[in-house]
């Protein structure tokens, strides 16, 4: 054994109100060391975090986390049991001796207060500097982390900035006493893809540099890969596997961790209807869906402005293939999905199975029910307050009201099963609320709810994005089942390349409203030609 | 519920998007809709529920009034025959009496003649009603209370007691009316607001701001000059202003609620606003009202109390609590008068309140269940 390690904690435990969330576990850091803590959410693994900073409220936590770093020693000693130090001890501790940076800097930045106040803040506190020592020193951590014109950038509100700036000044107050442990709780969740490997070789140069520990909590194995030296995985509160990365990359010992390995989507689609010729599905060109925005001034009082979120679209969808859209957030997909949906006004020629959108409910009607939708959030597109059997029988009492009761819940049951969920795995399943089941399975009960109705099109909003990977993969499977069973046609709307790789026969690639390039899977994802293209390929390999 | 909001402790759900089963402990509350759930929860707060069942005897006993107290017995028999007072008016002369007009069972003559020999009667519990004037008191009006007046008697010689009971019915049913259209003319425009946005909205709350700065308590004093003073006046009166807080409540449910996702994917499959607007939105934004009705009754029954303090209330005559207040007020030292009265005000506000409390804790979703 050499040095010491940083942090050792032995036989965590972290319950609230009687239910434990973490159960004991064991992991050390040493100095300088990248630790990886994997799992799927309500793992523990944030709780974890947390408690070793004695941040979580009203629970009860047992075991000991002895770390050996503490700079202006506590107690005399530089040493200390994070577990057992007084709020008052704990307090000198944070921030200085160990920093945490959050999932989302726009809620864990004042927005009172520009950044370069908040950076300034913490020194004085901590380091005791001056207002005008402070603030230099501020503006010179913002030009660590990379921020450009870092002076101007320095009296700016949280508002102000981008997302990836934010995230940055976030990690500039945490490193601005040179902690010797940085916990970072999912620091680029929340970001767009193209900025995530930028925030992370960022974490990596300033923890090469500062030579401190980070402890990465994360549920993405591809940053893990990169970034990380070891890597420990976490499952019901539980460690069930630690070690090296490249090891356990190579050789997982714990079924749990190979699943996680294994969750990564596999393409298992049909090109089989694609000979058929016929009239296309969905059909475009030159959409241009704008929202009304106010204008300033005088003049807004008599007209609106125009922001324009899809330019100029032009795709073709034909029956029993996927067309992909991907993009960043403010791309434009996701209007672009309102806009085929006929929820919002677009310009242009879109074509529907063979028909537009038109002002008049009635000859609306064939279109909304060859086209469907499954939202992102599971938790927000099912209605609280209506049963199973009333969700999923609801197209029906639109699109045949005149059905019966018994007739239409056999159509029900048959639906549910076509989504893997029947009687015998949930008893009495019908009369259940969305509550009692979980994200994947309140997706799958969307998607059943689509499916009721017949629908040659199903549009699917980031289907997958707020579920876990091993969930994830459920879920596109059983799109891909269902696609290859009834020659169903999706618009994927996703910002995963993975889920575009696993799904999608044609990709369209939009930014900031355009269409950035467009083509088969292959030649988009095999040989991107567009920057844009590249890049996001390359953050996925 | 206000929609389904996720509140926990951490920034992760537990087991929100995992394909795990909910734990096994989560079985007993497995397949209760959210009310029967906020239903349960009430149910388990002790003084809440109890308040509930005191009052909803309170309104029971108060509806049976005339079988509690009534100046006319329920049931007698004279002379071999039986007679039902309570439902039908008999003239003195049935029992012997000397005049044509009705019978005044209180008069010791009468009473003679309904107990001598095999004749019977049975009195209500009080054997007064609201406004029978007790001319044989003992005492001088106001009468102290007595054997014969339990609560004594206010200033013109009517029983208290009896004054109380139909006064907290004319209060309660009053409240109850009024909450009732309070609430049907607030859901209705916050709906319509909050549904269709814009400039539906915009108009509506021009138009609420316009109608919300009129002086209501100048337009009831001019409207009871002008017109005949009857309850149903004070009803529409007060309706046409009490759904102005309700709607605000109300429209801003809507507007939260109808941008998520299951109110698009209602769209996406066709269904009309209305049917959107009934079978998803509505019951999804029922939270505030609920929580505020035993307010709003309390409310209620409050703003009648006051208004019949400074007489701009029920017509004279009518059985009113604050009508009460006022004589407890002009006959200070007729402390029963004051003192009976406000104790029937405090309890019912007290238990509506308690009710409120408890069922706002119900449907709080960040109280966990216990």
């Amino acid at each position: 054994m050499s040095a010491p390690n940083l942090l050792d904690v032995q036989g965590l435990r972290v319950a609230f109100a009687g239910k434990e969330v973490v159960r004991g576990i064991d992991f050390s850091i040493a100095a300088g060391e990248k630790l990886a803590l994997v799992g799927e959410s309500g793992s523990g693994k944030t709780v974890t975090a947390l408690s070793l900073l004695g941040l979580v409220q009203g629970a009860q936590t047992s075991g000991q986390a002895v770390f050996r770093g503490v700079q202006d020693t506590v107690q005399g000693r530089a040493q200390a049991d994070l577990l057992a130090l007084s709020e008052r001890d704990l307090r000198a501790v944070r921030g200085r001796d160990i920093a945490m940076i959050f999932q989302e800097p726009m809620t864990a930045l004042n927005p009172l207060f520009s950044v370069g106040n908040q950076i300034a803040e913490v020194l004085q506190l901590k380091e005791g500097l001056s207002p005008s020592q402070a603030h230099q020193a501020a503006v010179a951590l913002l030009a660590d982390t990379g921020i450009a014109e870092p002076e101007r950038r320095s009296h700016a509100f949280p508002h102000q900035l981008s997302g990836g700036q934010r995230q940055r000044a976030m990690i500039a107050m945490a490193l601005a006493c040179q902690p010797r442990l940085l916990l970072a709780d999912e620091p680029t969740t929340a970001l767009d893809v193209s900025l995530r490997a930028q925030i992370l070789d960022l974490l990596s140069a300033l923890q090469k540099k500062n030579g401190m520990a980070v402890l990465l909590i994360t549920h993405d194995l591809n940053l893990v890969r990169r970034f990380a030296d070891r890597i420990a995985v976490m499952e019901n509160g539980l460690i069930v596997e630690q070690g090296p990365v490249a090891e356990v990359f190579a050789n997982p010992q714990h079924p749990y961790t190979r699943q996680l390995m294994d969750s990564r989507p596999v393409r298992d689609v049909t090109d089989a209807f694609s000979s058929v010729a016929s009239v296309p599905v969905m059909q475009s060109q030159n959409l241009r869906v704008s929202y009304p925005v106010s204008i300033a001034g005088f003049r807004g009082w008599f007209k609106k402005g125009e922001f324009v979120a899809v330019k100029s679209a032009s795709f073709t969808l034909s029956k029993g293939r996927t067309l992909g859209v991907i993009g960043e957030s403010g791309s434009g997909k996701s209007t672009l999905a309102l806009a085929v949906l006929g929820l919002h006004p677009s310009q242009g020629e879109l074509q529907l199975v063979g028909q537009t959108w038109s002002r008049d409910a009635a000859t609306n009607k064939v279109i909304r029910r060859a086209v469907q939708v499954v939202f992102q959030d599971p938790f927000s597109s099912l209605s609280p307050r209506m049963t199973i059997e009333e969700i999923v029988g609801e197209g029906l009492r639109v699109h045949q009201p005149e059905l019966g009761i018994e007739h239409r819940r056999q159509r029900v049951v048959k639906a549910l099963l076509d989504v893997g969920m029947t009687e015998s795995q949930f008893p009495r399943l019908l009369q259940r609320y969305p509550h009692e089941f979980s994200g994947g399975q309140r997706q799958r009960v969307a998607i059943a709810r689509a499916l009721m109705v017949e629908p040659d099109l199903l549009v699917l909003d980031e289907p997958t994005s707020a579920l876990d990977v091993t969930v994830q993969k459920q879920v596109l499977e059983l799109l891909q089942r269902l696609q290859r069973e009834r020659g169903l046609s999706y618009l994927l709307i996703t910002h995963d390349v993975d889920v575009i790789r696993a799904m999608a026969h044609e990709v369209l690639v939009m930014q900031a409203g355009e269409v950035l390039e467009s083509g088969t899977v292959d030649e988009v994802l095999l040989s991107p030609k567009h920057p844009y293209t590249q890049l996001l390929v390359r953050q996925t390999s | 519920m206000s929609g389904w909001t996720r509140v926990y402790g951490l920034s992760n759900p537990p087991d929100a998007a995992s394909g795990r089963l909910p734990p096994e402990g989560a079985a007993a509350q497995l397949s209760l809709s959210p009310s029967r759930r906020a239903w349960q929860r009430f149910s388990r707060n002790r003084l809440g529920f109890c308040s509930l069942v005191l009052f909803c005897a309170l309104v029971l006993v108060s509806l049976l009034a005339e079988v509690v107290s009534n100046d006319r017995p329920l049931l007698l028999k004279y002379e071999g025959n039986y007679y039902f007072p309570i439902v039908t008016v008999y003239p003195e002369k049935t029992f012997g009496g000397d005049f044509e007009t009705a019978t005044d069972y209180l008069d010791p003559f009468i009473q003679n003649k309904l107990s001598a020999g095999s004749n019977w009667v049975i009195y209500a519990p009080n054997p007064y009603g609201p406004k029978t004037l007790n001319y044989f008191a003992k005492e001088p009006n106001p009468s102290r209370p007595t054997r014969d007046n339990w609560l004594g008697t206010d200033d013109r010689g009517r029983d208290l007691l009896a004054q109380l009971i139909y006064g907290f019915r004319v209060s309660v049913l009053f409240a109850l009316a009024l909450t009732f259209t309070g609430v049907v003319l607030g859901v209705l425009s916050g709906a319509l607001q909050g549904y269709f946005g814009g400039k539906v909205d915009l108009a509506f709350q021009r138009f609420m701001e316009v109608w919300g700065s009129m002086p209501e308590l100048y337009l009831l004093i001019i409207f009871s000059a002008v017109f005949a003073p009857s309850i149903a006046l004070l009803l529409v009166l007060l309706s046409l202003f009490g759904w102005l807080g309700l709607s605000d409540y109300v429209r801003a449910e809507f507007l939260r609620n109808r941008q998520l996702d299951y109110v698009r994917a209602a769209r996406a499959m066709g269904l009309s606003p209305w049917q959107i607007i009934i079978r998803h939105v509505l019951p999804n934004s029922m939270t505030p009202v609920v929580t505020f009705l035993p307010f709003r009754m309390s409310a209620a029954i409050l703003a009648l109390t006051s208004l019949d303090f400074l007489g701009l209330g029920v017509p004279p005559g009518t059985p009113s609590l604050g009508e009460l207040l006022s004589q407890g007020k002009n006959n200070i030292d007729a402390w029963w008068i004051s003192l009976s009265t406000f104790a029937v005000l405090v309890t019912t506000l007290l238990l509506l309140t308690f009710m409120g409390d408890a069922l706002r804790d119900a449907l709080d979703p960040r109280k966990a269940d216990r």
